[in-house]
């Protein structure tokens, strides 16, 4: 087991397009660390520098103690999980698990003990003896995570997965990634689009949008100070509300004139942002006290809570996330209020957190 | 196949939904698309059917008025002719097969050999303008051979390629590796990278990846591909007959055509050696009928 130092890294493809512009990541030993960004935000290409299935244009990368930048992938002592599990076709699943391991020269008496022990975990005793076109997505999966394991590396990268399961499956494998993660305390680096798995799975997640890292977080910090515009419109669904503000008699005023508590410290004459999660407005009756008139534009009834998009006069709709009992008509005027601790504020120019 | 007006009238309104004159006009047009397809089908085989026929009749039944269609005495003189001269040597016909098979034959591996490795090349690695390569490489294929076959004439009588089958190789080949790298692209697209991926993981180089994980996934791929290849060089006509000359080299296209045009046209040998000319191409075709018409289906890659 070991950590992952990525430093100054930088990938450009000969056809002159920069997959990655600058990428520095120091993953602790035995962390589970999720990547996540929109396609094409450099995220696989920083995995695959890591495997080694590509060579970074500049940068370093120390997998443990050990520079790997000029080693070849299998010796970087990693294993690897693709969105398309990647299980070789004409191979039983029992052989596709020994494969890496007869590929190293194991004797075989401790291949075929790993491999139970890896079948043992993934409970793929019944599948042993298919191949790979007579098993679902899922199982698919299962054993590709177990061809991964059997190893033993100082490293797991997971690339997308999850992806191409269904909503279900997709669930409760998040929840056996985590634990198995837990359970070897192998570091894990997780490549990820969809941010409820990287919320869900990451000790710490890193957003990365054309070829930067935004922010690196755990996923309460990335979820309550987003540090950017980027991470506060990608993190969260509905996504985080901005409203843009003025500073005006030590409030913060939308030009609606929504209030806000705002932070200490704001820079003054310029033009700013607030992110304002759904769950901290509040839809009320007309006319209550703190609030803003309103119109509710529609609702959202998804049974355990309402997403009322609301129009305050003020720019943009708002989102506001409401428990199941509170109830408004389409269209019903309404008052609209802050009811949560101070917002995080944004800079309009930069696009960064200030405050 | 004929149906009657009363007949599908009678069938509509009785649990169908479809409107009864809907119903018939789908008949109608069905029965009208049999006849047309049974009027192109005539009309393509049967030059077709009439070169089997005049390959195994007599030459006086070949030349009859009116034409006789089945009442004719059957011979196999022809096709010995075609592989036997009058001496009972080696005919000039049968050493031209044997020259087409070599031409057509090593050009097509030879186009594959260069093209797999490109179509994988192209389909996996960032290459600079790799779209500008690629419609070059298609260019190629715009214009019609016979533009080219003068310079490639003057060219070949340079470096002393006349008249060879080297020369007809090469040329083949040239026209085929294109072919063979746009086909293999779209088989080698099909083909996950992840296996090699996974394979480079388990240690293996990329080359090793390739030919042990990604080779034999592309194997009927490479079949559909080299048989197309290979019909194209085996059917070549324009270059051969520019480019050859004497009867140890030529192919069995201009030799074919060849025949026609003395004093008297042996029409049963003409006939023949089509026949035993187009039969590799038909073997051939129906061996990788299924790749031909449905490319690769993997079944164990879930998209």
């Amino acid at each position: 087991m070991a950590g992952i130092e990525v430093s100054a890294l930088h990938k450009r493809y000969p056809d002159g397009t920069v997959a990655v512009d600058h990428v520095d990541l120091s993953i602790g030993d035995g962390e589970l660390f999720v990547m996540l960004g929109p396609s094409g935000c450099g995220k696989t290409t920083t995995l695959r520098a890591i495997a080694g299935l590509e060579r970074q244009t500049s940068g370093d990368i120390r997998i443990g103690d050990t520079l790997v930048n000029d080693l070849p992938p299998a010796e970087r002592d990693i294993a690897m999980v693709f969105q398309f599990y990647a299980l070789y076709p004409h191979l039983r699943t029992r052989d596709n698990l020994a494969f890496p391991l007869r590929a190293e020269g194991l004797p075989k008496a401790q291949v075929r003990e790993r491999v139970e022990e890896a079948a043992r975990l993934m409970r793929l005793g019944p599948l042993l003896d298919r191949r790979p076109h007579r098993l679902s997505g899922g199982e698919q999966q299962r054993v590709a995570l177990a061809r991964a394991l059997v190893r033993r590396p100082r490293a797991f990268l997971m690339d997308e997965p999850l992806t191409n399961l269904d909503a279900e499956l997709r669930a409760d494998m998040r929840t056996e990634i985590k634990h198995l993660q837990g359970e070897l305390g192998t570091t894990m680096v997780y490549v990820t689009h969809d941010q409820v798995e990287a919320m869900s799975l990451g000790h710490r997640i890193a957003i990365l949008n054309k070829g930067r890292v935004e922010q690196i977080g755990t996923p309460l910090e990335v979820y309550d100070r987003p540090a950017s515009l980027f991470c506060a419109a990608f993190i969260g669904s509905p996504p985080m509300n901005l409203i843009e503000v003025e500073v005006a008699e030590g409030r913060l005023r939308g030009h609606s004139g929504l209030e806000l508590t705002p932070p200490p410290g704001l820079p003054r004459d310029r033009r700013l942002v607030a992110g304002v999660r759904p769950e901290a407005l509040e839809v009320t009756e007309p006319g209550a006290q703190g609030s803003v008139p309103a119109r509710v534009v529609s609702a959202e009834w998804l049974g355990d809570e309402v997403i009322y998009v609301v129009d305050h006069g003020g720019g943009r709709d708002l989102r506001v996330r409401m428990p199941p009992t509170v109830r408004f008509a389409a269209d019903a005027p309404v008052g609209l209020r802050h009811t949560g601790a101070t917002p995080a504020v944004y800079d309009v120019s930069t696009e960064e957190l200030v405050a | 196949m004929a149906v009657s007006v009363g007949e599908a009238v009678s069938a509509g309104p009785a649990g169908d939904r479809t409107p009864p004159a809907r119903r018939f006009g789908g008949r109608g047009r069905s029965v009208l698309e049999v006849v047309l397809l049974a009027v192109l089908a005539v009309v393509m085989l049967f030059p077709a059917l009439w070169m089997i026929e005049t390959s195994i009749k007599e030459n006086r039944d070949v030349y009859a008025i009116p034409a006789k269609f089945f009442d004719f005495t059957v011979t196999m003189d022809h096709f010995r002719d075609v592989f036997v001269a009058s001496g009972g040597t080696r005919s000039a016909l049968s050493v031209s097969f044997l020259n087409s098979v070599v031409v057509a034959g090593v050009s097509t591996v030879l186009a594959t050999v260069l093209g797999v490795p490109a179509a994988w090349a192209y389909s996996r690695f960032a290459v600079r303008a790799k779209k500008d390569q690629l419609f070059f490489i298609l260019s190629t294929r715009f214009m019609p051979p016979v533009v080219v076959v003068i310079p490639i004439f003057l060219m070949y009588r340079q470096v002393g390629l006349i008249d060879t089958k080297l020369g007809l190789i090469l040329i083949y080949a040239a026209f085929n590796v294109p072919f063979t790298i746009w086909m293999m692209k779209g088989f080698v697209d099909e083909v996950p990278a992840e296996y090699e991926d996974a394979a480079m993981l388990d240690g293996y180089t990329r080359l090793q990846a390739f030919w042990k994980f990604t080779l034999p996934l592309l194997l009927p791929g490479i079949a559909a591909t080299a048989v197309f290849a290979l019909i194209f060089s085996w059917n070549e006509f324009v270059f051969a007959i520019f480019l050859t000359s004497s009867d140890t080299v030529r192919t069995a296209p201009p030799a074919i055509a060849g025949l026609i045009g003395g004093t008297t046209v042996d029409w049963g040998l003409v006939a023949a050696a089509s026949v035993v000319f187009a039969l590799p191409v038909l073997v051939f075709a129906y061996l990788v009928r299924r790749h031909l018409v449905a490319g690769v289906t993997l079944g164990a890659v879930r998209r």
